[in-house]
């Protein structure tokens, strides 16, 4: 909307706020990355560990620094980015403000994939069978949920799926725990599900990085769709929009962002639901100017969380799927009182 | 300029909903669409559009398939305005109006100059310009209908069919959303209209068509289309008639005439017992 002449100042105040907006947010996701790096449990000298790093001098800061510090912080900006932009996304496209991103059941099957790992004990002989088995997850529930939306089933159909599929994953996961060999693997794979940035390396990184950039642009590229369909269906398909091409990009834009994000941390909950309602009073309600918006406050949020529990001198260290979800759930039940004071 | 249906047949979860519909519209006329609930109005505007697919025959545009056209050619070129008046988000007037665009608009690309002037026209032609930065979901609903209609009217298409527009609008702005949409039609557009209210269809459209079950009944001026013998076959009701004091005809359905739909000469599957056929 910016750009043309005749355009009056009126329409053209919404998009400038709405890019600085962006800006701000973009900027706190940079901001709060660098403290991620900079935060730690043990005193440490980022600026002499940096240079190490620079100089090739495999010092133990500059270990830590490579190793530790820097993949921790980036995947906090990643998975939270994958949960803000596809929260908004289901948002959008279900026409709900309470859908999430595992409603699709694509963070259960994932969880389900990296519990299996544990269980057959190949976590233990290789660090990257844990995430590989999420994305495997993951990966098997898009393509079931895929199948279904080239063959045209409509939205009820896939929410309807996602529900079986969180369902039945859920269930084999409780199997998997109460089959458990010994209690220190139940208690280990509880753990895990509870979400956490901890100990992650650079593998990680590179593991769910170009995953999640499809995933991304797959979902990015329905925001004109998702726009459409504040109308209804019917009213989309006449505006030349695909439906099922839209389906297709979502479940696996989808599968592939929250798959592997969920793959490498575990389940974080609550901040998909949460940050398109913090983002709309900021950008507007139009679903397809929240995409990105709502994944940099993503990022924002598991940033600051994944910050609060390193500063929060607790032991164990909190969980982080666990803070998001003593934030996220009183504002549910808020959200959930607006809108039933909305409706009556 | 045809928008033409041939031999058409839908079948929605093994039902027929329509069968053997042979029409052809042209532009710059507004035509009216009637008929009993359940005769398969929505569908046939469904198919008229392209976005449900016939078990048999076709529907084409100035002689090409429909089906066979890009998708977003055919958007530009056909505009829909559905029944529901659904708006799922609390978006200003001015952006539902500007979904309008999104046919004419390359992905991702800011409107352009062209699609703001656009918007501005059809919000002025809707009278909804003073509404442009409330909130679509807040309107009332004649306000939101009328938001709606100017959401159609922004594409700008050589074709506009709207399902039930004037349904939940007051008096008033039934009539000038029928005046609109009359002129509309004489700027060149072929407006297609589903109308349930026969005393507006009959004073407004330049043609009726009339569908009960699936079927074709009637098609020609609204004289015509709309006889007693129709009223009574289609319809199960009589009609008063007579001329307004501008000296244009007048058509108000009047009492029921003991035949017609739930009146016993057509079955539920929309077959009438022959003998009476407004057709002919």
């Amino acid at each position: 909307m910016i750009g043309s002449e005749t355009t009056p100042p009126s329409r053209r105040a919404v998009p400038h706020r709405r890019r600085l907006v962006m800006l701000l947010l973009a900027l706190a996701v940079l901001a709060l990355t660098l403290a991620s790096v900079a935060i730690g449990y043990a005193p440490f000298d980022v600026p002499a560990a940096l240079a190490d790093l620079v100089a090739g001098r495999t010092t133990l800061p500059a270990l830590v620094l490579w190793e530790l510090r820097i993949p921790r912080a980036l995947l906090g900006g990643l998975v939270g980015f994958s949960l803000g932009l596809t929260g908004a996304a289901m948002q959008g496209y279900l026409r709900n403000p309470l859908a999430d991103p595992g409603i699709l059941g694509i963070s259960s099957a994932a969880a389900l994939g990296a519990v299996l790992v544990f269980y057959s004990g190949l976590a233990a002989s290789m660090s990257l069978a844990l995430p590989l088995g999420g994305v495997a997850g993951a990966a098997l529930a898009a393509a079931l949920l895929g199948a279904l939306a080239a063959r045209g089933s409509g939205t009820l159909g896939l929410i309807l799926a996602g529900i079986a599929l969180s369902s039945l994953a859920g269930a084999l996961t409780a199997l998997a725990l109460n089959l458990s060999p010994n209690p220190y693997a139940a208690l280990e794979i509880v753990f895990w599900l509870m979400g956490s940035l901890a100990d992650r390396s650079p593998d990680h990184v590179l593991l769910c990085l170009p995953l999640m950039a499809i995933g991304w642009i797959l979902m990015l590229s329905t925001a004109p769709a998702l726009d459409a369909l504040t109308l209804s269906e019917d009213s989309a398909a006449s505006l030349g929009i695909g439906l099922v091409s839209v389906r297709l990009r979502l479940v696996t834009g989808a599968a592939l962002a929250v798959g592997s994000g969920v793959a490498v941390s575990g389940a974080i909950g609550f901040v998909g639901l949460v940050v398109p309602h913090l983002v709309r009073p900021l950008v507007g309600a139009r679903p397809g100017a929240s995409l990105w918006p709502s994944g940099l406050a993503g990022a924002i949020l598991v940033l600051a969380a994944d910050i609060g529990v390193r500063l929060l001198a607790t032991r164990p260290e909190l969980k982080l799927g666990v803070v998001t979800a003593l934030i996220g759930a009183p504002f549910l039940i808020v959200l959930l009182l607006r809108t039933r004071g909305r409706a009556a | 300029m045809t928008l033409a249906t041939r031999d058409l047949g839908i079948r929605l979860d093994g039902r027929t909903i329509l069968d053997g519909i042979d029409l052809s519209l042209t532009r710059g006329m507004l035509t009216g669409l009637v008929g009993p609930n359940g005769a398969g109005k929505t569908t046939l505007l469904r198919a008229l559009a392209s976005l449900v697919a016939p078990v048999q025959g076709g529907v084409t545009l100035d002689g090409r398939a429909l089906s066979a056209l890009p998708r977003d050619e055919r958007a530009r070129r056909i505009a829909v305005l559905f029944q529901g008046g659904e708006i799922g988000w609390p978006i200003s007037v001015r952006e539902v109006v500007a979904l309008g665009r999104l046919p004419h608009r390359r992905a991702f690309a800011d409107p352009s100059a062209a699609d703001g002037a656009a918007i501005t026209r059809a919000m002025a032609r809707a009278d909804i310009a003073h509404l442009a930065e409330r909130i679509a979901t807040s309107l009332s609903s004649g306000e939101r209908m009328r938001a709606l209609l100017a959401r159609a009217l922004a594409v700008e298409a050589e074709w506009l069919l709207a399902d039930e527009p004037v349904t939940a609008l007051d008096p008033a702005h039934q009539l000038d959303a029928m005046t609109l949409l009359r002129a509309a039609s004489r700027e060149g557009t072929g407006v297609v209209a589903v109308l349930h209210d026969l005393a507006l269809a009959a004073r407004f459209c330049d043609r009726i068509v009339v569908l009960s079950g699936g079927r074709l009944l009637a098609d020609g001026p609204p004289d015509a289309a709309l006889s007693d013998g129709l009223l009574a076959h289609a319809f199960g009701v009589t009609a008063e008639r007579g001329r307004a004091a501008d000296g244009t005809g007048y058509l108000l359905p009047w009492a029921r005439s003991g035949s017609g739909p739930e009146g016993g000469d057509c079955d539920r599957a929309g077959i009438c017992v022959p003998g009476a056929s407004p057709t002919e």
